[in-house]
Formats: structure tokens, C-alpha cells, sequence
């Protein structure tokens, strides 16, 4: 593309400084496009590499996606966009993409398809959905998703009277924290994002989450601010992860044992008087209770049970003091660990109100404030629950995106009543919950899976019909709230048309609705029709979102600190931080979190605990072309001095077989001096056994493969996931 | 003119490879090749560990020895300072390849030049930054004209202890990089 000097100052004049090197790369995607003239067209739209949501905006020439690059005005990606986000032409332009509709043609599993047209296929859906529904009654559909096309298969179960539909994104991750700070806060501690204001803190404490390695855009960009001016960083965590490289503290505790640490610190912060004592009286209720209940948390007793040093234990926590409340006790996200997650979610959010740190510079900011009214297109209400959803399993405080694996086990012993079919839509249910011998077993009694996604993955290569929706890059969806320290609304919207016979998942969904006879529930035109419906509800300027910027902020939503006209409002009963919880009391739980020791690995055993890569999200992008590139197997991270006493050399093909005698592929070993000797580490999402991926099928080792034991946090249903021991075969 | 340079503030890197898929994209680099890469160099035994995240790419020298060494003039310095290869003269003699201390060039094999990091100069043409450091997640990667005294480059070196990669080789390089490694307890 000829960038002619004329256009050039064109383009200068109108960027903020009109200075060379400005970063801000437009005003107007429009006006941009117009400026460098010829057929090239900017589309500002939102990532979904990952599900932060950054603003993209795309280059497309000659209708091509030609680059990514971040949209400045987006809160989430400020102007830039991590690797992956730069990575999605990959995606888009994937050969390995599924390309029709497809309907099975031999036996589950076997890999027989037979090509339909979209007519066909939902057809054949819409069928079986109805005589399943009318002999095991509407219940017994389940709908199962992560990212954006649940919303279309939301509406669709619930227009047919099931309620019972569940993300993986609750009890395989955050939804335990999200719940112990609902207790204490009345608040999710965040919903774009985690509300930490990192750019401000003056000293961040990471239990476990590895910044960095988990690239989350606008939180790792404001974390490399902090480490660059300095901040201090407490790093707990047993593997020296990218984040604990740039620590003051590196704390390498014995994994399953942050309760202890938490609770001795509440103890030390209370007995030494460190704690915000103002603040503690005027926002808080139930210090007494915790006084007492942590006293016998002593720093001695800490050490030896985490098998840290006393002096690292107490000199790290003064430090976090000295520096509040402008500190953080980040509330972390993956919280799936040990099977009593709710409590240790529980300590940080207690310890972070003892500190004051909500409501405070550098500590979490409030949430924004804005009002969205209410929007649903003019669709009708939904009939009834045909039976009370499974959702909640067996526990109080489970959350209302739903426990996946209470579904696979109602799924698999028809108790209290059968589930007979499965929407999964945009997740690998077979790498995203624990035990695959049980989602395999479930999948099998299933007498329809239906597979929304873009690549033949092993769930998908497990479902009876296979609906392949188009790219982010090449759809509209709802538009979103944005909630960082203000409120916005972004947009998604094609830079392109959808590439073979792909549709988006609205569409499906909306088609789907037609063929089951629910036509008031399908969107009413287009989607962008009722994008814009939306947007004049919401009071947004449609064509800014779509020409211009891609996301406008809402005035004075941004209230991030308390001040003596903006003061905190807490949810909970009290309308108090909760220290003492009445609420998890009453259902005959602790109120103040308590240590409650988990089972150890014997001898020449290792704890398995998994992580990201900065490239690749879950198991959704290692087959993408520059992304795998980078990183085409994981490894496995192996503690120098063990490898040296079992013989295993850096860059060896291993295996790794588990307690229940499962084996996993062949996995290179990392013998590094980066992890402690009781544990191995590996990056999720590799070891794929899903041939229709070319690049990534059989590269590297399948963590989840590995974790077929796990135990369900009794508060919220959370699946713990880091309870499987595995033994070092050396011969791969 | 102006003198172009990079900093590279090693304590904000993260290491999370943004820099190296968006020069891949920007710059079409084929499969398997890079301009840039991000090395994560860590030291000591348990638990006393350091890490040096290194960004490397051409230093565009002073004194180049691929400039010196290229047989054809492909291999030339633009008035900006930068190296920057003419790829109609380029007879991919690899002479650069082997002369280049710091491992920075590839040979494109689809066309046969020599390739690397040209600090991205049809970017610079359109007054933008290198795409690296427009995505730079951590602000890691500083660029700008030395030339100019305002600039965040000479402002961050005037102030900084700094080094350059092979200094005793006397190549003269124009990416400097700054670290202050936090003080563990």
C-alpha cells in the first residue's frame, strides 16, 4: 500500500499531536481508512483470542484481514494487542477450520461424517431436541459453553423449558472466588477484569497467578508499569514463574499450603496491629471473631507447614503493611485447586480488607458506576423450568453460570432424571473438565451432541452434528459491557464475510429457534439490527461504536476511590465488608476460614500443577499457525536436583503416569532449577488427540488427561484439580 | 535526519512474545524464521533465582560488520543510521549471516535475499513506531531519534545505566538495554 507524503500529513493532522511516532494510530477507523485511500478498510472490533475482550481493530485489503492491531480507546488493550491477539488472521485463515455442517456417519468416536447442508442439519436437531424433549421432557437438554455463542444457546434452552446450562468457566475456574467475595463483599472482586488497580500499588502479592505467563492484556500491561517504577512484588507461588522473576519476595511455599500462609498472616497483621483500623471499624464486621479465630496461626507453625522461612513469612507481610492500603493481595482467577478453594478465597479477600485495600489507590478500585436498562428485543418471557435445573449440584452456594460436572454426572446416572442431550458450544469439554473417562461416559449415554465451535476438536469429533461458526473476525455479536475502572460498550462486527459455509452462532441459534417451532424467540431481522436496537436502549451512538472508535465510554462512571461523597456499597447482608460470614454459618460452614491440611505426594511422586503460556489460550490456539510456532509441545518442569537422582536429562521424552495408573503422551522434561522438588508443572491445553488439528494433534502432554482424580469444594461445587500425583516413567 | 536507536527496558519485559507474532504479522516473516526474539536467561540454583529477559534483534551498528563484509552494497546504512539490506543486490551469499555477532539475519528462502529486523521502516515512513514497540505489553521497548534531546529514548539514556550487547567488539550498536533486577529479601 502507497503511503503517499499528502496522505501522510492528512493522516497527522488528524491523530492527537499530529507529532511522527505518535501511537495513537487513528482517530476514526473510518477516517483512517479514508486517508491512506485505495481498497483498504479499518474495522474496529473485540478479540476473542482469549476472553478479555480487547479492542482489535483489523486492516483488511482487497478483502483480506491483513493485521490486528490493539484499538487505543479500549480499556482492555489500550493500543495493543498481545500475541495471540496478533495471531487471529491464523485463526481466520486456518485450513484446518471446519467448513459445513456435518452429520455423523458411523459410530461415536469413529470420525465418520457425512457433509450436510445448514438446512439438513438443524433440521435434524431441531427433531431430535423435540422427541427428547417430549419423552424425557425438556430437561433433559443441557447446554454447555464458554465465550459468546452461549448467549444464542442460552435462549434457545431456555425457550424450550431447560434450565440446565453450565460454563466451565465456574467450577474449572474462577467461580469459587467469585463466590467467596461475594460473601464478604457482595461483589465479584471483578468482571472485565480483576478491579486491581496495579498501576497505582506500591506492593502486589500474586498467589499462584502468573502474570506474564497469563497474559491477560491491560492487567499484565499495568503490571510491567508497577515492576518498572518499582513497586515491590510478593511472589507465592512454588514454581519461579515469570512473575516471581520480577519479585522482591519470592515465596516457593509447598503447594496446598497458601491457607496456612494467608491465615498466619491475617494473624501477624492483627497481633502486631498493622492492620487499617479506622477502616476496619467504619466498613467491616466480625474482627473479633477473626482475632480469635487465626491466633493459632503462629509464624513457627507457618514455616513448617508451608516449608517457608519464618523470617520470609513475617518480613514479606510487614513489607505489604508498611505500604498500605496503596497495596493489592491480587484475588487471583484459575481457583480450582484443592478442593477447599472458597476458604483460601476467602483469606485473601479478608486480608485485603483488614489492609483497606478496597476502594483505595493502588489497592481495587469500586466498580464502576453506570446503568444499562434493560434489553431483550421485545421477546417474549420464557415458559417455565420444566424441572428445576441440576445446575447447583449438591451445593448452597454454587453460582448461576452452573456446575458443568453436577450435568455429566445427572448425564451419566440418569439421577434424578435423565439428560439426554448436549448443545456444547465453543468449549473442549474433554480438556476443560477433570476426568475425561467421566465426560467420555457421560457423552456416550447422550442420545444427541450437538458441537458449535470452529475446529474439529475431540469434543467436537465426538458430536453427533457438528455446526462450524464462523470467526470472531467474520461475525457480529451482542454488544458488550466493558467494566474497568469506567463502563463502555464495544462492539464486535465482521471485518469479513464468513469463510466457507460457516455462520455465526447468533444465526445458528436463531435458525435453530425457526426449526423448533420458537420463531418469537429468533432474532427479529439481522443481528446488527438488533445491535442497533440496543444501542439506542443504552443511549449509545451506534455509528461511533461501528465507523469510528469501537468502544465509547460512559461519562462519569469512573468513581475508583473512596472519598467522603463516594463511599463503598457492600451487597452483603450487613452492607458491611463480612469478615465473619453468617451467610456460610448458616449453611453449617466455616465462618472464619480454617486450615484444613490436603494429602502430599509419597516419595518419587509429584504433586502435577498446570499453568498458561503467554500464546496460547487453553487448548484453543495451539494449532494456530505463528502461535504454535512459538510453541509447539509443552514441556514438563521437572526440579534439577530429583532429575539428577532419577536420571532424567533436560529435553528427554518422558512419560507421566498418575495415581490411577493413566499415562499421558510423550512430554519433553525441563530440568530446571525453577521449581521446587515436590511438584512437576505443565502449560495446559497441549497433548491433542484430535488428528483434524494438523499442527497441534499428539504435540506435547494433555494435563487434563492426567486429572482424573479431583475433589469438589463443598461450598461452591469447584472442581480441585491440582490433587493428582504422577510418577516419571523415563522411557517415552 | 534523524539517529534512530531502541532501548530496552529489561525489568518491564514479561516475556509474553507479543513483540515477535507482531513483527512475524507485520513484516511477513516465513515460517520458522524471526527478526526478533525474547530469551529468558535465568540463573542460580533454588531458590536463589535471577532472570534476564533479553529482547534481541539487529543492533543496526555503527560499525557493521555486515555492512562491511556484503560483497554486492546490499548491505548499506541509510541516512537515519540503520542498516537496511537492498534486496534487489542481495545475492544471498550468507557472508552477513556469518559476519553478524548478535545472530540477527536469516536468509529468506522463498526469494533468496538476506533478511532482518529493518526497525520496521515503512512504519517509520508513515510516522509510526517499529511494530514491536507499538505492542509492546510491558513498555519495554523504547524507540526513538538520539538526535533529538526531547526524545524517551536519550531521556531514558541520560539518565539510566545502560550497556549495549558486545561493546569489546567495537560494532557500535544502536539497541541499548537497561535492567534493574528487584532486590530479593
Amino acid at each position: 500500500m502507497a503511503f503517499s507524503r499528502r496522505n501522510f500529513l492528512k493522516y497527522a493532522a488528524m491523530s492527537a499531536g499530529g507529532t511522527v511516532l505518535a501511537d495513537t494510530p487513528f482517530i476514526s477507523a473510518e477516517a483512517r481508512a479514508k486517508a491512506e485511500g485505495g481498497n483498504v478498510k479499518y474495522v474496529p472490533t473485540s478479540c476473542e483470542m482469549c476472553f478479555w475482550k480487547c479492542g482489535a481493530v483489523a486492516k483488511v485489503v482487497d478483502g483480506k484481514v491483513v493485521k490486528l492491531e490493539g484499538n487505543p480507546y479500549h480499556p482492555q488493550s489500550r493500543g495493543k494487542l498481545c500475541a495471540r491477539g496478533q495471531a487471529g488472521i491464523g485463526q481466520l485463515y486456518d485450513e484446518d477450520r471446519l467448513k459445513h455442517p456435518m452429520i455423523i456417519d458411523g459410530a461415536r468416536g469413529e470420525g465418520k461424517y457425512r457433509k450436510a447442508s445448514w438446512d439438513e442439519a438443524l433440521d435434524y436437531v431441531a427433531k431430535k431436541m423435540k422427541a427428547i424433549a417430549e419423552k424425557y421432557g425438556p430437561e433433559s437438554l443441557a447446554m454447555m459453553s464458554h465465550g459468546s455463542p452461549g448467549d444464542y444457546f442460552t435462549n434457545v434452552l431456555k425457550a424450550m423449558g431447560s434450565r440446565n446450562i453450565a460454563f466451565p468457566s465456574f467450577a474449572q475456574c474462577k467461580g469459587i472466588r467469585d463466590v467467596a467475595w461475594e460473601l464478604t463483599y457482595g461483589h465479584k472482586p471483578g468482571t472485565s477484569c480483576e478491579r486491581v488497580d496495579l498501576e497505582n500499588s506500591r506492593v502486589i502479592v500474586l498467589f499462584g497467578t502468573h502474570l506474564g505467563e497469563n497474559m491477560h492484556n491491560s492487567q499484565n500491561q499495568e503490571f510491567a508499569e508497577a515492576v518498572g517504577r518499582g513497586a515491590k512484588i510478593i511472589c507465592v507461588d512454588p514454581r519461579y514463574s515469570t512473575a516471581a522473576s520480577k519479585s522482591s519476595f519470592w515465596l516457593p511455599i509447598k503447594p496446598g499450603t497458601d491457607t496456612a500462609l494467608l491465615l498466619t498472616w491475617i494473624n501477624i497483621v492483627i497481633s502486631e496491629g498493622l492492620y487499617d483500623k479506622e477502616y476496619v471499624e467504619k466498613y467491616t464486621v466480625g474482627f473479633d471473631e477473626v482475632k480469635d479465630a487465626v491466633k493459632e496461626y503462629t509464624p513457627e507453625w507457618a514455616a513448617q507447614e508451608t516449608e517457608l522461612p519464618m523470617r520470609q513469612i513475617v518480613e514479606s507481610v510487614r513489607e505489604l503493611c508498611r505500604y498500605a492500603p496503596n497495596v493489592v493481595v491480587h484475588p487471583g482467577r484459575h481457583y480450582s485447586w484443592y478442593g477447599n478453594d472458597t476458604q483460601r478465597a476467602r483469606a485473601v479477600a479478608i486480608l485485603n480488607a483488614l489492609l483497606g485495600t478496597w476502594g483505595r489507590k493502588g489497592g481495587m478500585w469500586l466498580p464502576a458506576k453506570a446503568k444499562f436498562s434493560g434489553f431483550n428485543d421485545a421477546a417474549p418471557e420464557y415458559p417455565p423450568a420444566s424441572k428445576p435445573p441440576l445446575i447447583k449440584g449438591d451445593f448452597p452456594f454454587a453460582g448461576g453460570e452452573g456446575v458443568t460436572q453436577a450435568l455429566r454426572d445427572a448425564t451419566i446416572t440418569g439421577n434424578p432424571y435423565p439428560i439426554k442431550a448436549w448443545i456444547v458450544a465453543g468449549t473442549n469439554l474433554m480438556k476443560a473438565l477433570p476426568d475425561q473417562r467421566l465426560t467420555r461416559k457421560a457423552i456416550d449415554n447422550l442420545d444427541l451432541l450437538v458441537a458449535v465451535d470452529l475446529f474439529p476438536t475431540e469434543t467436537v469429533m465426538l458430536a453427533d452434528v457438528i455446526l462450524p461458526e464462523c470467526t470472531y473476525l467474520e461475525r457480529h455479536d451482542g454488544l458488550f459491557k466493558i467494566s474497568t475502572r469506567e463502563a463502555g460498550v464495544a462492539i464486535r462486527q465482521p471485518a469479513v464475510e464468513p469463510m466457507y459455509e460457516t455462520k455465526p452462532a447468533w444465526w445458528i441459534g436463531s435458525e435453530l429457534c425457526k426449526k423448533l417451532g420458537l420463531e418469537q424467540y429468533a432474532a427479529k431481522d439481522n443481528w446488527e439490527g438488533r445491535m442497533r436496537r440496543q444501542a439506542k436502549a443504552w443511549g449509545i451512538d451506534y455509528d461511533q461504536l461501528s465507523k469510528h472508535t469501537g468502544y465509547v465510554s460512559i461519562p462519569g462512571s469512573e468513581k475508583p476511590y473512596i472519598t467522603e461523597d463516594n463511599q463503598p456499597v457492600f451487597g452483603t447482608f450487613s452492607e458491611k465488608i463480612e469478615l465473619y460470614s453468617e451467610e456460610l454459618e448458616g449453611e453449617g460452614f466455616d465462618p472464619v476460614p480454617k486450615y484444613e491440611p490436603i494429602e502430599h505426594p509419597e516419595k518419587d511422586m509429584f504433586r502435577l500443577i498446570y499453568g498458561r503460556s503467554p500464546v496460547h489460550t487453553f487448548s484453543r490456539t495451539v494449532n494456530t499457525q505463528w502461535l504454535w510456532e512459538l510453541e509447539k509441545e509443552n514441556e514438563v518442569w521437572l526440579n534439577k536436583k530429583e532429575a539428577d537422582r532419577l536420571g532424567v536429562k533436560n529435553g528427554q521424552y518422558i512419560v507421566l503416569e498418575n495415581q490411577d495408573g493413566v499415562r499421558c503422551n510423550k512430554v519433553k522434561a525441563k530440568v530446571t532449577e525453577r521449581i521446587r522438588h515436590d511438584c512437576v508443572y505443565m502449560v495446559h491445553g497441549f497433548g491433542h488427540n484430535a488428528p483434524g488439528l494438523t499442527r497441534a494433534n499428539q504435540s506435547g502432554a494433555d494435563d487434563q488427561q492426567l486429572i482424573t482424580k479431583y475433589i469438589e469444594d463443598p461450598i461452591t461445587g469447584g472442581t480441585g484439580m491440582r490433587v493428582n500425583f504422577v510418577k516419571i516413567i523415563k522411557e517415552a | 535526519m534523524p539517529r534512530y536507536a531502541m532501548v530496552i527496558d529489561q525489568s518491564r519485559c514479561i516475556g509474553c512474545m507479543a513483540c515477535v507474532v507482531s513483527c512475524k504479522r507485520e513484516n511477513d516473516v516465513p515460517p520458522e524464521h524471526y527478526r526478533t526474539r525474547v530469551l529468558e536467561m535465568v540463573q542460580g540454583n533454588f531458590p536463589d533465582l535471577t532472570t534476564e529477559m533479553r529482547s534481541e534483534l539487529c543492533n543496526h551498528c555503527d560499525n557493521a560488520p555486515c555492512v562491511n563484509i556484503c560483497p554486492t552494497g546490499a548491505s548499506h546504512h541509510e541516512e537515519d543510521g540503520t542498516v537496511q539490506i537492498d534486496r534487489d543486490k542481495c545475492v544471498g551469499c550468507k557472508a552477513c549471516i556469518t559476519s553478524c555477532p548478535y545472530n540477527a539475519r536469516h536468509i529468506n528462502e522463498e526469494h533468496g535475499y538476506a533478511d532482518k529486523c529493518s526497525f520496521c521502516q515503512q512504519r517509520l515512513a508513515e510516522g509510526k513506531k517499529p511494530a514491536c514497540v507499538a505492542t509492546c505489553i510491558g513498555g519495554s521497548r523504547i524507540f526513538g531519534d538520539l538526535d533529538d534531546p526531547n526524545s524517551e529514548v536519550s531521556k531514558i539514556l541520560r539518565k539510566t545505566s545502560h550497556r549495549v550487547l558486545g561493546k569489546s567488539i567495537g560494532t557500535g550498536p544502536n539497541v541499548y538495554y537497561i535492567n534493574q533486577y528487584p532486590k530479593r529479601a
